[in-house]
Order: structure tokens, then C-alpha cells, then sequence
């Protein structure tokens, strides 16, 4: 039943879960879900930068969506609109380049379905080792920046005057947030990347009592996520990425009983047993 | 710049959308060296702070940092969002490693202690003040700036903050930087006075503050039979703040 296309789609489907878990916090943590939709508009422009110049997918999206994202924090600086507006702005031009630069490209047929809700099959071996590379890489600089990035979060005035060098930390954020949409387009969509990003960090945020233990929980959750779902798509002929943001969905509501209370009554029930078997 | 002097601001001064906020601010920060900075609210106190903080760069003028002088920032607002699980321990170590027993003598210090594991948001505003107080004491700073540190701490509580922060300037050998628009309590601690209203308007000791044309002429005098009673409340009351507050509650039933 383990083809070989499956696997591969569970390492990667992984490994994207890894880093879009703590990535995901921070950007709850930052508000920044407006922002991860953005640059997932703009891979689009990215396929076609792909496709006219044939060159990879994840390394053209990764491109186009970190130039996005830098454009993006020099418009904050240049200009006085609020980031909504700026996100929204951005959002829509780039997909609407895309869009049409694909429209020019007369002998080029995609998949736009594939590439809107992810398609398992796609997933080359190539990629699996950029995915692998790309993660490892973008965990690494995370734990590297995560005290001033942290900081930053908090106050971002706090964390410049104590000589976090926030602006620095922001920017590399801002390019591995690019990656991570960039390595995942494949897995989850265009569509449903954000989805992937905050529903298990918004799960892991119910658990969760401090900042580290809520990025490794959104780990766990986007990984079982993942392997649920890539599993139920493979049975029930389903698209991937929405198969996996469901799953993820169905454990964000887990994490919303009173698990304090059924922790408790386990808690009481297995006191008592433990009594009864001092009385025998 | 002399060796002891940790920080220095000569005529510097911040342009927003073609207006000063702040404009031809001189003063150093020197080791062991209490300032305060006073004056209404918009005169440019927050942003002449973050000015020396390097937070915000100056338009004009320069900011002169002692190097590897480790800072310890109190800024006037900071909120933090529901999303963000975060405890007392995990704020006292966000911006450097801090051993447990620091954090717990910092807190001790505050007389927060209990605090030590709770839920930042969970707070009360003086418990929170108090223990963003010990965040900034745990580094062992060089130099603190402490933007409004006593808002939200009752009146005992206030007194006993200013004299933490007195003994540490003493223990730390450390430079304050302290904003208030309570001039009477600052005065007390204070090595030099800095009045702003967009520029210096006057310095000095404490004392050459209140006797200043300026200072009166800027709070006018009604001001300070304010200050004045502030002071009789507490002969009477013995540092506490409680009859303060029932005579509010007492006038405002009436007039009710």
C-alpha cells in the first residue's frame, strides 16, 4: 500500500509540519496571518518565473515570495498606510501579475487545482531533499534568533534598547516564513499553506503553559496533522492539503474540551484504584 | 567623554512630519548617577529616553553610548497578547541568560516573589510594574531607564520602589534613568533634574527645580498646593494611600 509517492509525501508532509509548527507560533504570536496569505499569492507569480525560466518551482517561489516579503517591510518604512492595507495591496497585484504572465505563456498548461490544494504526486525526490535541507536550515537559524525574535514579539522597543538587534531578526523571520511557504506549496496548496501555519500552533496554544513547550505541541499537532491526513487522502481519493488542514482542524477542537477536568476525573479514578489496591 | 560617563546626548533632538518633538536635549548619564526626567505629557520624555537608548536615531545632534554598557529598558506601555503563554520566569529571561537565583533575588527585591511561576497576564497592574522592575534589576545593568516605573503601585508601594531603586544605584554602581511627572517623590533621589517641554526648559538638583521661574511658570502655581497636600496625606496617613482614597469616594458620593 506504501508507494513510493506516498512515502515520499510523508517525509516531506513532515518535515514541512517541523518548521511550519514553531514558525506558526510566531506568526500567531505577530499576527501575521494576513502576511503568510500574501506570500502564498504571490507563488503563484513564482510557478510562472519557474516555468518561463525552467528552473524549480520551490527555489522560484522561495524567490519571488522573500522579494515580496522585503518589498513589503521597506513599503512599512516608506510609507504611512496601515499593513492591512499594504498585505492586501500586495496580496492581489502579485496574484493578478501572476496570473497574467501565465495568460501570456500560451504554450504552458498547469494544473491549477495541484497547485491551489497541493498534490501528493508532484512530490519529486529532488524535492524531498530541498524540503529536508530547507527544514533543518530553518531550524537551526530559528533557535540561533529565537531570544531576540522572542523579544521582539514582546516589545519590540524593549527588545532594540537592550541590544537585540531586532530589525536584523525580523528580516531573516520574514525570509523563512518565505521558505516555508516555498517548500510546502506542493504538500498543502496555495490555498491552505496559512492553514497549515496556524491551526496547530492555535491547537498547541490550548495546551501550552510557556513559549518553547507551545512550538514543539504545534510540531506534534501539524505532524500527526499531516500523516492523518495524507493518509485519508490516499483512501478517500481526496486532495491533499485539504485532507491535511481538516485533520488539523478536528484536533484544534480536541484541544478545546475541558481537558483540565478529564485530566482531573483520570486523575481521581486512578488514586482510587491505586487506594484499593493498598487496602487489599 | 570621561570614563565614568555612560551615556551622552549633545543637542539632539527628534523631527516628526517636519515637527520637533524633542529639540537641543544636552545632558550625560554618569555611573552611580540618578536622573530624572519631568515634565508634561507630549513633552518629548518617552521619546528623549528612547533617543538614548538608541530605540530612535536622532535627526540632529549625537548620542554618545559608553561601549558594552548592558542596558536595562523599562518602557512606559507593554501588552501582552492572549496568544503568547508566557510566565514571570520566562519574561525575566527574554532578552539574556539569567540564572534562577538571580531572577528569584530580583523578584525578592520587588517583593514579588510568589510570582515566580504565574502567568504574565494574570497580573495586576502594580504586581506586573513590579516585576517588569525585576526583569530590569536581574540583568545587573550598567545603565537602567525606567519609563514611569511606579504606575499602577499604590503609594507605600511607590516609596519602597524608589528606595530599591536608590540602594541599587548604591550595591549596582549602576546609571538611572528615571521619568516621572511626580516631581515631588523624584526629588527626594535624584542626583540631577531634567525639566522638558520639548527642550530642556531647566536642570539641576532637585531643589533648584522647584525653586525655578521655569518649572512654575510651565506647571503653574496651582500645582503645588497639590504637591503640598500629596505630602500632608502621607504625615497623616504614614505612607499609606487608603484615606487619599476615601475621601475621593466620599467627595464624588456627595457630588453624586
Amino acid at each position: 500500500m506504501l508507494d513510493d509517492f506516498f512515502l515520499r509525501a510523508i517525509i516531506a508532509g513532515i518535515c514541512v509540519a517541523l518548521i511550519a509548527g514553531p514558525l506558526g507560533c510566531f506568526v500567531i504570536w505577530r499576527r501575521l496571518s494576513y502576511f503568510g496569505d500574501t506570500l502564498s499569492h504571490a507563488s503563484l507569480l513564482g510557478v510562472a518565473v519557474a516555468i518561463l525560466l525552467e528552473t524549480n518551482f520551490t527555489f522560484s517561489i522561495f524567490v519571488v515570495s522573500g522579494a515580496v516579503s522585503l518589498f513589503l517591510i521597506y513599503l512599512r518604512v516608506k510609507t504611512s498606510l496601515p499593513s492591512d492595507a499594504l498585505l492586501g495591496l500586495l496580496a492581489h497585484s502579485v496574484l493578478a501579475v501572476g496570473i497574467v504572465v501565465l495568460g501570456f505563456m500560451t504554450w504552458v498548461r498547469i494544473d491549477l487545482l495541484s497547485l491551489l490544494f497541493g498534490d501528493i504526486l508532484a512530490v519529486s525526490v529532488t524535492d524531498i531533499w530541498l524540503i529536508f535541507f530547507g527544514g533543518i536550515l530553518v531550524l537551526l537559524t530559528l533557535a540561533a534568533i529565537w531570544r531576540p525574535l522572542f523579544a521582539d514579539t514582546v516589545s519590540p522597543d524593549l527588545a532594540e534598547a537592550e541590544g537585540m538587534r531586532p530589525k536584523l531578526v525580523r528580516i531573516i523571520f520574514t525570509l523563512m516564513l518565505a521558505l516555508v511557504i516555498s517548500v510546502s506549496i506542493k504538500i498543502v496548496g496555495v490555498l491552505l499553506i496559512t492553514g497549515l501555519l496556524i491551526i496547530p500552533a492555535a491547537a498547541a496554544r490550548n495546551l501550552a503553559s510557556g513559549p518553547i513547550q507551545m512550538a514543539f505541541i504545534s510540531m506534534i499537532t501539524g505532524s500527526i496533522a499531516v500523516v492523518c491526513g495524507l493518509f485519508s487522502s490516499l483512501t478517500w481519493d481526496t486532495s491533499s492539503g485539504p485532507s491535511i488542514v481538516v485533520t488539523a482542524l478536528v484536533l484544534f477542537i480536541l484541544t478545546l474540551l475541558p481537558l483540565n477536568r478529564i485530566r482531573s476525573v483520570l486523575g481521581n479514578y486512578s488514586e482510587r484504584l491505586s487506594n484499593r489496591g493498598i487496602k487489599q | 567623554m570621561l570614563d565614568n560617563t555612560l551615556v551622552e546626548l549633545i543637542d539632539a533632538g527628534i523631527k516628526r512630519d517636519s515637527r520637533w518633538l524633542v529639540r537641543g536635549v544636552s545632558f550625560n548619564v554618569d555611573k552611580g548617577q540618578i536622573v530624572t526626567l519631568i515634565g508634561p505629557n507630549g513633552s518629548g520624555k518617552s521619546t528623549t529616553a528612547q533617543m538614548l537608548l538608541g530605540v530612535l536615531k536622532p535627526d540632529e545632534g549625537i548620542v554618545k553610548k559608553r561601549p558594552k554598557t548592558v542596558i536595562s529598558y523599562l518602557p512606559q506601555k507593554l501588552s501582552i497578547d492572549w496568544t503568547l503563554p508566557i510566565r514571570v520566569e520566562h519574561f525575566m529571561k527574554m532578552t539574556g541568560k539569567v540564572s534562577n537565583e538571580d531572577v528569584r533575588s530580583a523578584l525578592v527585591s520587588t517583593g514579588v516573589e510568589h510570582l515566580f511561576g504565574a502567568d504574565l497576564r494574570i497580573l495586576s497592574g502594580g504586581e506586573f510594574q513590579r516585576v517588569m522592575i525585576a526583569r530590569a534589576i536581574a540583568r545587573k545593568p550598567d545603565l537602567i531607564v525606567l519609563d514611569e516605573p511606579v504606575q499602577g503601585v499604590d503609594f507605600k508601594g511607590m516609596l519602597e520602589l524608589y528606595e530599591l531603586i536608590n540602594r541599587l544605584r548604591d550595591e549596582l554602581s549602576c546609571g538611572v534613568v528615571l521619568i516621572s511627572h511626580d516631581l515631588h517623590i523624584v526629588m527626594a533621589s535624584s542626583d540631577n533634574v531634567i525639566c522638558l517641554n520639548g527642550h530642556v526648559c531647566c536642570s539641576g538638583t532637585p531643589k533648584l527645580v522647584s525653586e525655578s521661574e521655569e518649572y512654575l511658570a510651565l506647571f503653574g502655581r496651582q500645582v503645588a498646593p497639590g504637591l503640598a497636600l500629596y505630602e500632608h496625606k502621607h504625615d497623616h496617613t504614614h505612607g499609606t494611600d487608603g484615606s487619599l482614597i476615601d475621601d475621593n469616594e466620599k467627595s464624588s458620593s456627595v457630588a453624586g
